[in-house]
């Protein structure tokens, strides 16, 4: 009896230390990710385009580039990262927890979540919306037309959310129907459960190439939210947030200047002095950033720039078959704005 | 020194220093957790429950518009996770009594298919046999617009059983005060004219005397009080049925799911309690000439009944607690609620502690409960 007394009060000293010593860690991110040899990324679950594994298990899509493209930033190698798979609702407090060191998973900058959830988002990569698929047979040519129709979605603030209001808005009345897993989610709106299934644009042409037929289904022209996806990390850590937003940023400026993954070498021996800046010949950006000075040439070598990224992954060649859309250069009448390198 | 010989001392100090260890982590985890969520300016506490929830909810035992609080929301979610495992819990005990008798007939087509029954449901996860019911209810019924008319405004199709609703603008509180009422005053009456036959030996005409107690106030309220009701016959709009009452294919399989599971359950208790009583007992009302079936009923089950109870509490606990299985298939109930609280509001750990609660406080009744009934049920020794 003694002795298990004595075991219960040594355990409970030693998770007392433990918890003491999870308060007292206070290493940088990038100190972590150093150490460790390797960055841990967290990603969806199986999101054709996004994030999926290919036959040999190896991860791809967009979000799993930008990771890549992390990587390659620290490392030099875009191989050296490890994804986690997160679920839609423990995404945030695996970021938290530190059980990941970035977050790349199709995530919405929303006000309520940078200030309460003790994150940083970093730039948008994708400038997405909700929008609202059907089986064409339904015959409906807008979201309006839905009244009274079953909907299924997952679960998610915004998804839910916005459907809501949405429906508020123009006085009608939808069944919700909610899953848990986008297999279940899928599954219900093909065998006709809903009429509609709704999600990220982005994720709709997703659902779609995985249908039997998709030239069965049309998205609705409505879009009926805001949703800029963007990478996020913990809160108070300024120099990772900064490696973060400036990997992306250079995947927009690569583009913007004409760099691909093939002629970065060449790119290299470039007089414009914002290139030679960006890809570590003159100045020392990399330095300021505490990674290597070549940094950005690693990126574009790694993953190439963001027009290569998006036409690999979401393209028009893709099953996702995505147009650019708004998330084209600047110059070219879309959104994608990188601050200038110097 | 002696204080600490003596063994009442020993075990009051030994108690007393596990249940400050134990309230000791509980506060250190406390601690640490609010203290790193605030460093990391993450919000806690539980103002979230009085902000909107803003989402819909599409099954609701409770009346909930998105205008209302996430507080009611969660009630909304512990409503449904009741009435799916209270409806589970009573098919379930009904259906496994039967099987479980089935399984000891001398019939063996009969034993044996209850066997096959009990063995399928047992070793299969619950999960499992819940996404197949939910995949065949809404794989093989038709879609919506091709719903079968069953009877005339009863519709069955993938998206459920759709019937026409009585829809109360005045009166139903009225109707069932007196329904209660009226029972009470039947179950009362009963009592007391049993208590007189075992006294005297009268007869009296003791159904209609308890017939009458509970017609008699619902007729003077229905000729009394203002009630008015209309009949809400479902519609074929352009994709659903709109109006009257829907039966929605995520409760059913849920609801089939869990009831299967738990007859299963009770079945192997039902047999294995009447196994348990002895073969004299069979023998003896034998012996005095019932029939197989009232010695079942008289004798068997009653004693049956003692041993079946404890187990049988803890089948209700895990039909209770299998319920947030509903999350996979799509119906809200309170984890599912809880879940997309979370989501909104980031706040995890809370919603969290709100369902542990919830569960445990529930399950804690239904323990209650049944030691009561077992209590009245357990043989009492003179």
């Amino acid at each position: 009896m003694k002795k298990r007394i004595l075991q219960l009060c040594a355990t409970a000293a030693g998770i007392a230390v433990g918890l003491t010593a999870f308060t007292a860690s206070a290493a940088t991110t990038l100190e972590t990710v150093k150490a460790r040899g390797k960055l841990i990324c967290g990603v969806s679950m199986s999101t054709p385009g996004f994030a999926t594994a290919d036959a040999k298990g190896h991860m791809q899509g967009f979000d799993v580039d930008v990771c890549r493209a992390v990587a390659s930033a620290v490392f030099g190698d875009p191989e050296k990262v490890d994804f986690v798979l997160t679920n839609i609702n423990t995404r945030f407090q695996a970021l938290q927890s530190g059980e990941i060191d970035m977050l790349s998973r199709q995530t919405t900058h929303t006000f309520s979540r940078e200030v309460s959830l003790g994150l940083d988002f970093g730039p948008t990569v994708f400038y997405d919306g909700q929008g609202l698929m059907v089986p064409k047979s339904l015959g409906v040519n807008s979201a309006k037309e839905l009244t009274d129709a079953a909907i299924c979605t997952l679960p998610g603030t915004t998804t839910a959310q916005n459907l809501s209001d949405f429906f508020r808005s123009i006085g009608g009345k939808f069944e919700l129907v909610v899953f848990e897993s986008p297999d279940e989610n899928r599954n219900a709106f093909f065998s006709g459960r809903c009429e509609a299934i709704s999600s990220d644009r982005s994720d709709l042409a997703s659902i779609r190439a995985v249908a039997n037929n998709p030239d069965d289904y049309v998205v609705l022209p409505e879009t009926i939210s805001k949703e800029p996806l963007a990478p996020s990390v913990r809160q108070n850590d300024s120099n990772w947030r900064d490696i973060v937003s400036w990997s992306v940023w250079m995947l927009m400026a690569a583009e913007e200047r004409g760099i691909t993954q093939a002629n970065v070498d060449e790119m290299a021996k470039s007089q414009d002095p914002e290139i030679q800046r960006m890809l570590g010949v003159s100045e020392e950006l990399g330095k300021m950033l505490n990674l290597d000075n070549k940094w950005g040439y690693n990126i574009v070598k790694g993953v190439g720039n963001y027009g290569e990224v998006f036409e690999r992954n979401l393209g028009t060649k893709t099953a996702l078959g995505l147009t650019r859309g708004p998330n084209t250069r600047w110059s070219e009448g879309g959104l994608l704005y990188a601050p200038p390198f110097r | 020194m002696s204080l600490f010989y003596d063994a009442r001392i020993r075990a009051f100090l030994y108690q007393t220093i596990a249940i400050g260890a134990v309230v000791f982590v509980a506060w250190m985890m406390f601690s640490t957790a609010s203290a790193n969520l605030a460093k990391q300016d993450i919000a806690t506490g539980f103002g979230f429950l009085a902000r909107q929830a803003g989402f819909v909810i599409t099954e609701t035992a409770i009346a909930y518009e998105p205008t209302d609080t996430f507080g009611r929301a969660i009630l909304v979610g512990i409503a449904n996770t009741v009435k799916v495992s209270a409806l589970a819990v009573f098919f379930g005990t009904i259906l496994g009594v039967l099987v479980g008798i089935g399984r000891l007939s001398h019939n063996p087509v009969l034993s044996r298919l209850m066997l096959a029954y009990v063995e399928a449901l047992r070793n299969v996860p619950l999960l499992l046999y819940l996404l197949l019911w939910y995949s065949l209810i809404i794989s093989v019924f038709p879609p919506v617009k091709q719903a079968i008319e069953m009877l005339p405004g009863v519709f069955l199709s993938n998206s459920g059983l759709v019937m026409p609703a009585m829809r109360w603008a005045s009166g139903l509180e009225a109707l069932v005060i007196a329904l209660v009422v009226g029972t009470v005053a039947a179950v009362v009456v009963t009592r007391v004219l049993t208590r007189r036959r075992i006294a005297t030996g009268k007869e009296m005409p003791v159904a209609t005397i308890a017939a009458f107690a509970i017609l008699l106030p619902l007729t003077l309220t229905l000729l009394s009080a203002d009630i008015s009701v209309s009949l809400d016959v479902p519609e074929l709009g352009r994709f659903r049925l709109t109006g009257g009452y829907h039966v929605r294919p995520e409760f059913v399989a849920l609801l089939i799911g869990l009831t299967l599971s738990a007859s299963a359950n009770v079945a192997e208790i039902v047999r294995a309690g009447i196994q348990a009583v002895s073969k004299g007992q069979w023998e003896a009302a034998t012996a005095l000439g019932l029939p197989r079936s009232r010695t079942l009923k008289l004798v068997i089950l009653p004693q049956a009944l003692r041993i079946i109870v404890p187990p049988l509490t803890n089948t209700y606990l895990t039909v209770f607690k299998n319920s947030s299985l509903a999350i996979a298939i799509g119906y809200p109930d309170l984890v599912m609620v809880s879940n997309t609280i979370m989501n909104q509001t980031g706040q995890a750990i809370e919603a969290i502690a709100i369902f542990m609660a919830v569960y445990l406080g529930l399950s804690i009744l239904i323990s209650l409960v049944m030691n009561w009934y077992n209590a009245r049920v357990a043989l009492r020794e003179r």
